[in-house]
């Protein structure tokens, strides 16, 4: 075989090994059904546009000392206000003279932390309390679903103020105020998606090799909701980093001199009309990042629906 | 020694209006080593046997006894070691996110098998599907293929006795005959006892010894497939399946 020839004759072959139908080996055909699932996953150009985003964000968000030209906390009272385009300054720099670029990069990490604290939160508390709801039946699942309601029948941002309120203010407390006020959708979507599940045939099936309730909720009922919790997830995202920067801008997130978006919208809302950038650059980032997330979960509607991945 | 022994079985359904009769005094024996089925239309209870059998249904009376076994409400593992089922539906029986390898060895392991690997590549040549199956997924697999994944995983824990439910009413009429020429085979290898659900009276005939015949619950005759063979089943129930199984042919006789 020529030189030329190799690459071209490599790939097609790792290809044909990830598309197989009849994959050799455990790990082949995960990541062969992985591979099948990011092609058409691919194929959706507007979740791609929200995946490259946030990956750009983790990216930053990772590398901010870095990428930011200035330190994001250093005050310089003599060039405070400034437009955006100024030198050294590209977008500007607000109130104390802080540079909003570099804000707005460390601004990230705070994003990705809410964002991610909260999605490791409030997803596996209602799955939990769902599917064994939805699986138990009977008492167990009338007092966890009232328990639901309750949480439910409160304003979400009025409950979180509330438990701010009570905990104190900052960013860990603002992360457990949003998870508790966020968890109920999820235990109520697990809970549908259990009661569909645990009366068909494969359940039935597991049932008569002698499998208990921990293992039936956990290995067979749990990865079918999980696609569908994860869809949600995302679509939810855009409200949690809303709610975030709500609580950071009444106060109650983070703290100054913390680059949180949100608060930088509130210290920019006194200069709104003659300063506008200084408000509307972190809400343009919050607008993106949220609009991102919302592209990718659709996206991920398509790819992860267990009813459609049957014949 | 018998297979199954049902006296006076009782299996209701509960709903908030009302109660459900779905099996009412049914007493039944199959035999170890033989092959029974039970026919009639469907909601005459016949699918409702199995499954309170097997657990199910927990709303029942009277008496159940398997390999000598007398049941209670709940089933032990032990139980589940000698009874198995297979299910109607194949597009339904199997988990679709778990692939065969993952069907297989989870009820290896739940009934504490060594050798997983090579109990489960015996199983699949068991049932005709080759290695190269063990690692898809049921969307990968056809109708007939699945079904012969959950045979595999009824076999798994090496039963005496199979519960068969409609194990071909889903598939394509091809199909149906290769399946139940494999459970022929698997019955003569494995000595199995089968107990088996049809609408299907040819079905019946190709795979059983004793036809139960049920109706609105109840068993109204049970008799040999000689017997049905020779068209002279004595309830009128019977000849109106046996007759309505045989179309216009037998319209004059």
């Amino acid at each position: 075989m020529s030189l030329l020839n190799t690459p071209q004759g490599n790939q097609p072959r790792w290809r044909s090994w990830l598309l197989t139908d009849t994959p050799t080996s455990r790990n082949h055909a995960r990541v062969a059904s992985l591979y099948q699932g990011w092609l058409s996953f691919r194929g959706n150009s507007m979740a791609m546009f929200g995946l490259i985003i946030l990956v750009l964000l983790v990216l930053i968000a990772i590398f901010a000392p870095l990428l930011a030209p200035h330190d994001p906390f250093v005050q310089d009272l003599a060039n405070r206000l400034k437009p955006l385009a100024t030198d050294g300054h590209i977008l500007g720099t607000d109130s104390l003279g802080r540079d909003i670029l570099s804000r707005l990069i460390y601004g990230a990490r705070i994003t990705l932390y809410i964002v991610i604290l909260v999605a490791l939160i409030a997803p596996v508390a209602g799955l939990f309390v769902g599917t064994v709801a939805g699986y138990v039946g009977g008492w167990v699942d009338t007092i966890l679903m009232r328990i639901t309601d309750i949480f439910l029948a409160f304003p979400r941002l009025v409950l979180a103020l509330a438990f701010v309120a009570a905990l104190g203010a900052g960013i860990e407390n603002a992360v457990i105020a949003i998870s508790l006020t966020a968890w109920p959708p999820y235990a109520r979507i697990a809970r549908a998606e259990t009661l569909t599940i645990r009366n068909s045939d494969y359940i039935s099936a597991v049932k008569l090799q002698g499998a208990g309730p921990f293992r039936i909720i956990t290995r067979h009922i749990w990865p079918l909701c999980i696609s569908s919790l994860i869809v949600r997830v995302t679509l939810d995202m855009a409200g949690i980093i809303l709610a975030a920067a709500g609580l950071g801008f009444l106060g109650l997130g983070a703290q100054p001199p913390s680059p949180e978006w949100g608060a930088m919208i509130s210290e920019g809302r006194k200069f709104i009309l003659d300063y506008w950038w200084v408000a509307t650059l972190p809400g343009l980032a919050i607008f993106l990042v949220s609009l991102a997330f919302n592209l990718l979960g659709d996206g991920l509607r398509d790819v992860l629906d267990p009813k459609d991945d049957g014949s | 020694m018998s297979g199954i022994i049902l006296e006076k079985l009782n299996v209701w359904f509960d709903t908030p209006e009302t109660r459900v009769d779905a099996v009412k005094n049914v007493s039944l024996r199959v035999e170890q080593g033989e092959s029974v089925g039970l026919v009639g239309e469907s909601g005459s209870g016949k699918s409702t046997i199995l499954r309170a059998l097997t657990g199910l249904v927990p709303t029942w009376s009277g008496a159940m006894e398997v390999a000598g076994e007398k049941l209670g409400r709940q089933r032990s593992r032990h139980f589940y070691k000698k009874v198995q089922m297979v299910f109607q539906d194949p597009y339904a029986s199997l988990h679709p996110r778990h692939s065969v390898d993952q069907v297989l060895s989870e009820t290896l392991r739940l009934h504490g098998f060594n050798e997983i690997d090579r109990r489960i590549s015996n199983l699949l040549t068991d049932v005709g599907l080759g290695p190269s199956f063990r690692f898809r997924y049921p969307h990968q697999l056809s109708g007939g293929q699945r079904q012969r994944v959950a045979i595999a995983r009824a076999l798994a824990p090496e039963p005496e006795i199979l519960l068969l439910d409609e194990p071909t009413s889903a598939l394509d009429v091809s199909v149906q005959a290769e399946i139940l020429n494999l459970l022929v085979d698997l019955r003569q290898e494995h000595h199995l006892t089968y107990l088996m659900v049809s609408h299907d009276l040819a079905v019946v005939g190709h795979m059983c010894q004793q036809i139960a015949v049920m109706q609105l619950g109840e068993i109204v005759e049970i008799m040999p497939v000689a017997e049905m063979r020779e068209l002279k089943p004595k309830h009128s129930y019977s000849r109106h399946l046996l007759e309505s199984s045989l179309g216009y042919k037998r319209a004059d006789d």
